[in-house]
């Protein structure tokens, strides 16, 4: 019998393509995390503040208390994920050792390090990432990245800023494509990106790894809107369980997110949902209130 | 003889298997409501959560017409969720989803994302040394007599059939050895033969 080989790039980018066409919802205990499983998430987030309230709460953003994400993992069958401070090598160690399925290092908490990801490379447990553009989607795959997920702006309940970051992904994507070979080492330059990541996009017509669309989904529309645009699933932070009725909101989203080019489907599900979150004008926050450009 | 075969396309692995059939020489179908699958001669269901394909399927009333296409003899191949999908029984659970296929599963038996792994597995009739890739993988407690085990890894069941239907606990779509679709393709053709002669 062959030896089993654990934490493959092929087992660990694998883990994030089942997820794909599913919505991973943010829950900070184990009654909204089976809200969210019977609403049909295909994973949660277990966090100790969704990004709204991180926000409102301000100070210094750091891993979730350990014991949410036991009484989370203990609650649902679906994968859990956590986040990590970026840079934060030991945050990252505790979430593995804790068996959670992936490891969000995530600019919705304040960053650890201001010149060092962190080399998921090293880590059997997968790693989400967040990007704005080509170069910083590259950068993360090269350090070990398994999924991406556009950045948008978190907490805020406002989708502008997401479909800013997926269309710019996306575009250059196509762009990389159609490039002669001979032009991509001056693109990677140009990129700050590793050259070997965009022979990889060229070569497979598409990026490596699984992207999700986050930061600002608050409507089943804006879940099918991420869809349309070319995300491979959807993150929900403050959105479920910031609307008026969380259960509702769940479910509608997640079919949203199936059914994203079913509009009469698209009509019914829309209906009676109550209030969604109260969103936020981008242009209202301050750059040190803009968690994008945490990460670089 | 033309023969379609279709992926289920609530969530999950859904463009890998389209690209491992398509690569077979066969038209593949995305399935996303129940009369897409009047279209297919046969049916992959894909890896992805088994919970929130069955939220889905309850949603859209799609769980009846998988059951008739199964009954109606209709080949039908799950992997990893689609296996849990396929069962008659799930270890810790009092329901089924489609439940068709004579055989008790237990979900996320090796262990969780840190745990999951490759390896090399034989499979009877098809390979000795197909790369097989287990996710957060169920694995086969027990079958009835009319289920032929393909494949074991570990002392555990991981790869059935059961006449038209087919299961295991790993993603043969994830690597880009179509051996396994390949014999899943032939399924589907000998069973719109003997419908045509019928």
């Amino acid at each position: 019998m062959t030896i089993n080989q654990t934490g493959t790039d092929r087992v660990k980018r694998g883990m994030a393509e089942m997820q794909k066409g599913g919505v991973i919802m943010d829950v900070i205990n184990a009654e909204q995390a089976k809200i969210a499983e019977a609403a049909g998430a295909v994973a949660v987030m277990a966090l100790e503040r969704v990004p709204s309230d991180i926000r409102a709460a301000g100070g210094v953003a750091r891993m979730a208390d350990p014991r949410i994400m036991e009484e989370v993992m203990g609650a649902v069958t679906i994968p859990v994920m956590a986040k990590a401070r970026i840079g934060h090598i030991t945050e990252a160690r505790i979430l593995e050792a804790m068996g959670v399925d992936y490891i969000d290092e995530s600019e919705v908490l304040t960053p650890a390090d201001e010149e060092y990801h962190l080399r998921k490379s090293e880590f059997t447990v997968p790693f989400v990432c967040g990007c704005k553009d080509l170069g910083e989607a590259a950068r993360r795959i090269g350090e070990g990245a398994s999924m991406l997920r556009t950045k948008g702006e978190p907490g805020t309940g406002n989708i502008v800023e997401a479909v800013r970051h997926l269309r710019k992904v996306n575009a250059h994507v196509r762009k990389i494509v159609h490039m002669n070979e001979d032009e991509l080492m001056t693109e990677a330059k140009i990129l700050g990106a590793p050259y070997e990541v965009l022979l990889q996009i060229k070569h497979n017509g598409k990026l490596p790894v699984v992207n999700f669309a986050a930061g600002g989904v608050a409507t089943p529309a804006d879940a099918a809107l991420m869809m349309e645009l070319g995300a491979d699933g959807v993150f929900v932070g403050s959105g479920i369980f910031k609307s008026e009725n969380p259960e509702k909101f769940a479910r509608a989203i997640v079919e949203a997110t199936t059914h994203y080019q079913d509009y009469n489907l698209l009509v019914e599900i829309s209906k009676d949902l109550g209030i969604p979150m109260k969103g936020i004008e981008i242009s209202r926050l301050s750059a040190e209130e803009r968690m994008q450009d945490r990460g670089w | 003889m033309m023969v379609k075969i279709g992926v289920l396309a609530l969530q999950g692995a859904v463009s890998e298997h389209i690209r491992s059939i398509e690569a077979c020489g066969v038209e593949a179908i995305i399935v996303k409501g129940k009369d897409d699958l009047k279209l297919v001669d046969g049916l992959i269901l894909p890896g992805g959560e088994s919970t929130t394909m069955r939220k889905l399927m309850d949603r859209h009333n799609m769980l009846t017409p998988l059951k008739e296409f199964a009954t109606a003899g209709k080949p039908m191949f799950g992997t990893c969720a689609g296996l849990i999908l396929l069962a008659q029984k799930i270890v810790r659970y009092d329901f089924s989803h489609i439940g068709v296929l004579n055989a008790t599963v237990e979900r996320n038996s090796f262990g969780r994302q840190v745990d999951s792994f490759e390896t090399n597995l034989e499979v009877k009739d098809i390979a000795t040394d197909f790369p097989a890739v287990f996710i957060r993988a169920p694995h086969i407690v027990e079958v009835e007599s009319d289920v032929e085990i393909l494949a074991m890894h570990a002392d555990k069941i991981v790869m059935v059939r059961q006449g038209h239907l087919l299961g295991c606990s790993f993603h043969p779509e994830l690597t880009s050895d179509h051996r396994i679709t390949a014999y899943f393709t032939e399924m589907v053709k000998e069973s719109l033969a003997k419908r045509v002669a019928v």
